[in-house]
This record gives structure tokens, C-alpha cells and sequence, in this order.
């Protein structure tokens, strides 16, 4: 391995070590999501001022645009753990990437939803075919082919690696979504929250905006450890490992 | 031709291949007959008005086109992986992705073209209009190749399971969404008598670019789904 890797990142490969590692994060991860997604929510619901244009119907800002920024993220999470796992073979790489699938397909999802719930109010429609609406359903379609091709075969690691590469070729989506408000004219508003340079927004919403986006994350970390402890236990029942768990949880139940 | 070349090896390859499909030539027929009854069910769904029909008709005959070809994509590599052949080709000297492009390219003659050929009928029995025919087969010519080579990918990454076939339609339908749009695009635009030459560039781009990167996606891919 090459020698800049600090080991600590070298040992969280092992399925034991990022077992026990996980198990140690994962409460914490929960409860700072939950403190920090109260926290967004009041500030979003109680704090900010109700928008000139939109009244008070635009408070649903909260939840829809962290929902879309997740939708992206894990993708690209999902997407650099594959292309480990495709080229270095580590399994914790390739278990990352598979549990990860269902995540970002929740969060596009609600995504989906609460720009649909948002759209009528405001657009007078359900549902329009504009750039940005029409790529994140092909996103979350994508991640729905991910998670059916990974189901589909009976070699856990085989589907995984066959996952993992549609994941690369769906990956291209990924900046369509981002630039599709400005490559094309969409009825959806273009980006006001930048990363570089001011944001066009008032600080009294920005503040819930970006702390339920740290909230999201949280979320994220506390549920993918989650899932990748079951995957792990799942998929290396029969090691030593797993075996002195399973014995130790018998000892304190008995 | 010296033998043992990559050149012999993908020309044995393609005369093998078609020989094979020329064998079974009745399977040919099978998607033609496909798009053929599946265009006809939208008049009976959606009554014979022509003008109707006139403004729906360029995009039922390019999705019936894409979902015929969905259909026969699972021949690709099925009857080579099951009698063995496909290990064969992934041993030989000569690269795999080469190898995988002559196979795309007979299953494109031998699927494909009839399914053009027969297109202009299908769309006149669509009412469309006759300047918008020309458009829809130039359209086709460009689109179904690049359809054959993205499903090719696909079809290569479940090569070895075997229920495939909802799941093929779920992983290639989204990535064919910018195919249809443009592809759907020229043919409305030459319906309105405006120019078409944009989106058909951007086909043209689009499968040149599928033409280099398609054939080593695949070869990748066989590597991974037949790596037992």
C-alpha cells in the first residue's frame, strides 16, 4: 500500500476494526443529526422571515434542498467507493458503495416529492420536464438500476463489482443535474447558495439551510454505518470475528 | 488475409456472427414483427385521427425502434456465453473490446437495419408527414447504433445472471433519455419545417463518442460479470 496512507485509514479497511469503529460512531452520528436537524427546522420554521414572493409556502426550502444535495453527494461518495473497490478490490470499498445505493435513492426521492408538493403552489403544477426535474428522476432511476443489478446476483462480490461499474457510467449524470439550471432554460431557479463567492440568500435562512445540511450528513454517516455493520456481519458470517460477537452478545444475554 | 491478425480475427468474427443470426433468420423477423404491432396498437388506443396521429407519430416510432432493440440486446452475448465461446474470445490475442465492437456491429445488421428499413412504413401508417420521413431515418441510422453500443455495456454487466430482462430496461432506459430527446427533436423539428441539424450533430456526437469508449466499457464489463 502506498506509503502516504496513514495507517489508521489502512485499518479501517479490515471489517472488524470498521465494525467496531462504526459501532462507536454511529450513536453519536444519530444524535448530532438529530440536535442539528431540530435546530434547522426551528430556525427554518420559526426564525426566517417569510419570503416577499412565496409567503410562508417556501419553507419547505428546508427539507428539499439538503434532500437534493444529499441526492448528489452520496453519489458522489457511492461513486469514488466504487471506483476503489473496482480497482484496488477492497471489499469495506465495495460494501460502502452497495449500502450507500439505497440511501441516495430515499433522499432523491423526497427530493422528488417535495419539489412536486412545492411545484404546485408555486408553478401551478405537479410536475414539469424541464432539465433539472427530468435528470434527477433519471438519477434516482439510476440508482434504482444500482440497487436491482446488485441484488440480481447470487455472488455478493461479483454484483458488487458489476454495481459498482454502472455506478461509474451513471456518474456522468451527476454534473447534468448540477449545471443542467444553467446549460438549459428551466422553469426550476437557478443556484443561489454558491461555495465560491457570496449567496444571493439572506443569512436568517441561509443559517437553517446549510445546518440541515450538516444535519443530512450526519444522517447519512449515522445510516450507512448502520447498514454497512449488517452487510458486514451478513457477509462474513462464518469468520472468527463475527463468531466472538455473535458469543459475546450470548454471554450478556445469558 | 494473413490469419491470426486482429483485422482476420474481427472479419472471422463478424462472417461468424452473421452466418449465425442468417441461420435463424426467422429470429430477424422478430422485432420487425414487434414494432410493427406495437405501432399499430396506438391508432386502436388513441383513435385514427390523422392529425393526432401526425403529431405523436415520430415519437412512437423511435420509442417502439428503442424498445425492440431493448428487446433483442439480450442475443447479444447470450448464445456465445452459454456454448463457451465468449471465454474463447476473452483469451484471444486480440483485444477484447475490438472483438466486442464486431460483435455490437453484427448485431447491429442483423437487428438494427431491418427495424430501419421498416421504420418509414411504420411512420406513414403514423400519418408523418412525408418531408419528416427522410429525418427519421437519418435519425435512426445515428441513434441505433448508439443504442446497440450503450445497451451493449449493460447487456455485458448482467451477462452471467439470468433473469435480466426488466433489469436491462431499468439500467439503459435512463441513460437512452438524451437519445430520445434529441432523436425526437429533429424528427418534430423537420415536422415543423424547422431546421433539424442540431440535435441530429448532436446524435453525431454522441456516437462517435459511444463508437471509442462503448466497446472498452464492454470488454470491461464482460471481465467483471464473467470473472466466477
Amino acid at each position: 500500500m502506498a506509503n502516504w496512507v496513514p495507517l489508521w485509514l489502512h485499518r479501517l479497511g479490515s471489517p472488524p476494526v470498521f465494525y467496531r469503529f462504526a459501532g462507536i460512531v454511529r450513536p453519536w452520528a444519530l444524535g448530532l443529526a438529530l440536535v442539528l436537524g431540530a435546530a434547522a427546522l426551528y430556525g427554518g420554521l420559526f426564525i426566517a422571515p417569510a419570503d416577499y414572493q412565496q409567503g410562508d409556502a417556501y419553507r419547505i426550502i428546508f427539507i428539499h434542498v439538503p434532500s437534493a444535495w444529499m441526492s448528489l453527494f452520496i453519489y458522489g461518495v457511492m461513486a469514488v467507493a466504487a471506483f476503489i473497490g473496482l480497482v484496488w478490490r477492497i471489499k469495506l470499498a465495495e460494501t460502502v458503495a452497495m449500502e450507500s445505493a439505497p440511501i441516495g435513492a430515499a433522499f432523491t426521492l423526497i427530493t422528488l416529492v417535495t419539489g412536486s408538493l412545492w411545484g404546485k403552489p408555486m408553478w401551478g403544477t405537479w410536475w414539469t420536464w424541464d432539465a433539472r426535474l427530468t435528470s434527477e428522476l433519471v438519477l434516482l432511476f439510476i440508482y434504482f438500476g444500482i440497487v436491482g443489478l446488485y441484488h440480481s446476483f447470487e455472488d455478493r462480490r461479483q454484483g458488487a463489482r458489476a454495481a459498482a461499474f454502472l455506478v461509474l457510467v451513471g456518474a456522468v449524470n451527476v454534473p447534468i443535474v448540477h449545471f443542467s439550471v444553467n446549460w438549459w432554460n428551466t422553469l426550476h431557479q437557478g443556484s443561489t447558495v454558491r461555495l465560491l463567492g457570496p449567496s444571493h440568500i439572506v443569512a436568517s435562512m441561509l443559517w437553517p439551510l446549510l445546518t440541515m445540511m450538516a444535519a443530512t450528513k450526519c444522517y447519512y454517516i449515522a445510516s450507512l454505518f448502520g447498514r454497512v455493520r449488517a452487510d458486514l456481519i451478513a457477509s462474513e458470517g462464518g469468520k472468527a470475528w463475527v463468531r466472538d460477537i455473535a458469543l459475546a452478545d450470548d454471554r450478556e444475554a445469558a | 488475409m494473413t490469419p491470426g491478425t486482429t483485422t482476420a480475427a474481427c472479419a472471422a468474427l463478424l462472417r461468424r456472427d452473421l452466418l449465425l443470426a442468417w441461420r435463424r433468420r426467422g429470429d430477424i423477423a422478430m422485432p420487425v414483427l414487434y414494432a410493427v404491432i406495437v405501432t399499430t396498437l396506438f391508432p386502436f388506443a388513441l383513435g385514427p385521427e390523422p392529425a393526432l396521429l401526425a403529431r405523436i407519430a415520430g415519437g412512437v416510432v423511435f420509442v417502439t425502434v428503442v424498445l425492440a432493440i431493448l428487446l433483442s440486446l439480450d442475443n447479444l452475448f447470450r448464445g456465445d456465453i452459454e456454448d463457451g465461446s465468449m471465454e474463447l474470445l476473452m483469451l484471444a490475442p486480440q483485444p477484447l473490446a475490438l472483438l466486442v465492437g464486431t460483435k455490437i456491429l453484427a448485431h447491429w445488421i442483423t437487428s438494427s437495419v431491418p427495424l430501419i428499413v421498416v421504420a418509414p412504413v411504420l411512420a406513414s401508417m403514423l400519418k408523418l408527414p412525408v418531408p419528416a420521413v427522410p429525418v427519421l431515418v437519418v435519425v435512426l441510422l445515428l441513434s441505433t447504433p448508439l443504442l446497440c453500443l450503450l445497451g451493449a455495456v449493460l447487456v455485458a454487466l448482467t451477462a452471467g445472471s439470468r433473469r435480466s430482462g426488466m433489469l436491462l430496461a431499468l439500467m439503459l432506459l435512463p441513460l437512452c433519455v438524451p437519445v430520445v430527446i434529441f432523436a425526437a427533436g429533429a424528427v418534430a423539428a423537420a415536422q415543423e419545417g424547422l431546421p433539424w441539424i442540431a440535435p441530429v450533430a448532436w446524435l453525431g456526437a454522441g456516437l462517435v463518442l459511444t463508437l471509442v469508449l462503448a466497446p472498452l466499457a464492454s470488454a470491461a464489463a464482460l471481465r467483471i460479470a464473467m470473472d466466477t
